[in-house]
């Protein structure tokens, strides 16, 4: 029983080294995913604060952004990671853990917690860079627990990619999946605007995403204000990242090389 | 244990294709055992059962004692798997790719430490050992690969097509070390190919497949052998005559017909040298006229040759090689 305790550790923390070292390695593709959400801050927010008003007539406050960009970039990179399973097919690698006598759940529970780590750390980047730019966090536990907000999210959305990935053939699949689940789940998640006034319609869609419920506890945490209440989105969230696990961990057990 | 692997009636069946057909090997612990056929014969399959990739439709395999489907996770650690196409992490060094397949079979740090410099020593790969992968020449990453697969000490080692793609040097090469890992390591050894001289060099024993079905299983000796002697090849100028020319061989009984293709009757005669003439009046008395004659020892491809009635070609391999470097060469 410890003998099976201590493989299945080592499966899990092989697979995450793994990412960290890939990660390590790519050190442009860092710079590029968090400059896409950081132009979103800059431009937008001096766009959007120059325009528009929020209720009451104060001007837009840019920080407003700053937890829905986090979330953004947390699901990109989830996403991307969970999806990587593709690219392991295809350049054979899949192969070489598949064919190892290891359970394939610790493989896909490994991989998750990697993904993960690289999403949190580039979550942890933007928080730092626009506290550099002048956004003003609530307390520093607040940002502790934006930073776990970050982690339960990502094991949700990493579960969801690894999901995907199983079921599709192809990295042409890829493109696709990225176009039509990633971009819906950001503008319909709340990160650009409030949720409280929108069309009926929508706010179903909304309601349903769970990245509203992330971006709505990272806002609690970050800047102390939230729609959704902090309580309903962390169990959503947690039931989220457990479901995805489960589905993903599962499909990814059927997967054919 | 009286043998590395014991396999009754395994088939394979896709929708309405039978990849294996039925087959029924046994190899002994320490042997270097071929599975020799064109593209297609179904080499590949048989091995992804064996290393439980793929589950048979019927039929059952032993490798190294424990069954490929009820007791997959032990046969997992007693074997070692050397794909067709790589199946490294291109990003990671060499090393890396060693250590990360040490924990995934659970060796201890230490353990994982001196083993991968002994297989690193081994494919003489240890002065490249912390470049990242994807700097690797092709004949560097098969070695990388062949190391990996004999890290955790497996009893039987699977090569699929170990040289496919590599230029003859590179392939003498990793003869060499399929070689020296039979001897040294003492790992039973059993390896698909399409290249002839590869089977020929190396295995104890082969097995010829063909449409999933094993059409010969010995030596290469003693499938040489079993041909009746030394090849004379006839190339008639009226390509009509083949018929006629084998029967009175045949009648006559100084030779064996191996095929008759394209113009060109191939027969074995013992003592070759001094058959020739003989032959050659035996067809002339017929009043058939030959354009060219030659004769040398008989190779594995006339083995095919004579099973199957069809030689082993490799264009349709080159093409297999081309996709296969493009699909390595892909960038990520």
């Amino acid at each position: 029983m410890k003998k099976a305790i201590n493989r299945a550790l080592q499966t899990v923390y092989t697979m995450w080294l793994r990412e960290m070292l890939r990660f390590w390695r790519s050190k442009s593709r860092i710079i590029g995913s968090i400059a896409t959400p950081l132009f979103f801050l800059v431009f937008l927010g001096a766009g959007f604060s120059s325009s528009f008003q929020v209720e009451g007539g104060k001007a837009f406050d840019p920080s407003y952004l700053a937890p829905g960009l986090i979330g953004m970039v947390v699901l990109f990179s989830s996403m991307m990671g969970g999806v990587s399973i593709i690219w392991d097919r295809e350049f054979g690698f899949l192969k070489e853990i598949l064919i190892a006598p290891v359970s394939r759940f610790f493989v896909a529970l490994g991989k998750a917690v990697g993904g993960v780590t690289t999403s949190v750390i580039q979550g942890i980047l933007i928080l730092i860079i626009a506290r550099l730019m002048g956004i003003e966090y609530d307390s520093f536990s607040g940002v502790l627990a934006a930073i776990v907000i970050m982690f339960v999210s990502g094991i949700g959305f990493i579960g969801l990619g690894i999901a995907v990935a199983s079921r599709i053939d192809s990295h042409e699949g890829f493109q696709m999946v990225m176009s039509f689940l990633t971009m819906p789940l950001v503008l319909l998640s709340g990160a650009f605007f409030p949720i409280s006034k929108l069309p009926a319609w929508m706010t179903v869609l909304v309601y349903a995403n769970p990245l509203t419920y992330g971006v709505e506890a990272l806002r609690y945490f970050l800047l102390g204000e939230s729609i959704i209440p902090i309580s309903r989105s962390i169990i959503i969230l947690l039931a989220f990242a457990l479901a995805m696990t489960i589905l993903g961990g599962k499909l990814f057990g059927k997967m054919k090389v | 244990m009286l043998y590395a692997i014991e396999t009754e009636g395994i088939t394979k069946r896709f929708d309405d294709i039978t990849a294996v057909n039925k087959i029924s090997i046994s190899v002994k612990p320490g042997e270097l055992f071929g599975l020799l056929g064109p593209n297609g014969a179904g080499k590949t399959t048989l091995i992804s059962m064996l290393s439980t990739i793929t589950e048979p439709t019927s039929g059952s395999a032993k490798v190294w004692g424990f069954d490929v489907e009820k007791d997959s996770s032990q046969v997992r650690e007693n074997i070692g798997m050397v794909f067709q196409d790589t199946t490294l992490d291109d990003r990671l060094t060499g090393r890396e790719n060693l250590d990360m397949h040490g924990r995934l079979y659970g060796l201890d740090g230490k353990t994982r430490k001196k083993r991968i410099e002994e297989v690193l020593a081994l494919v003489e790969l240890t002065e490249r050992a912390d470049s990242i992968v994807k700097t690797y020449s092709g004949g560097m990453m098969r070695r990388l690969e062949i190391a990996r697969g004999l890290m955790h000490h497996p009893h039987v080692l699977f090569l699929d097509e170990p040289t496919l793609g590599l230029d003859p040097q590179t392939r003498n090469h990793i003869w060499e070390y399929i070689k020296v890992l039979n001897k040294v390591e003492g790992v039973t050894i059993v390896l698909t190919t399409h290249y002839m001289e590869e089977a020929d060099h190396l295995c104890n024993r082969i097995a010829i497949i063909d449409h999933g079905d094993i059409v010969a299983l010995d030596t290469p000796e003693a499938l040489k052998d079993g041909l009746g002697g030394d090849v004379i090849i006839l190339q008639l100028e009226n390509p009509d005559d083949k018929s006629k020319l084998c029967d009175i061989y045949e009648k006559n009984g100084c030779a064996k017909i191996v095929s008759k293709q394209n113009g060109e009757v191939f027969i074995t005669v013992k003592d070759g040298e001094h058959q020739i003439p003989h032959v050659l009046s035996l067809a002339s008395n017929a009043g058939i006229s030959i354009l060219a004659v030659s004769l040398r020892k008989p190779t594995l491809d006339d083995v095919f040759l004579h099973h199957t009635g069809r030689a082993i070609r490799d264009r349709g391999a080159s093409e297999i090689e081309q996709v296969g470097f493009k699909i390595r060469s892909r960038r990520k």
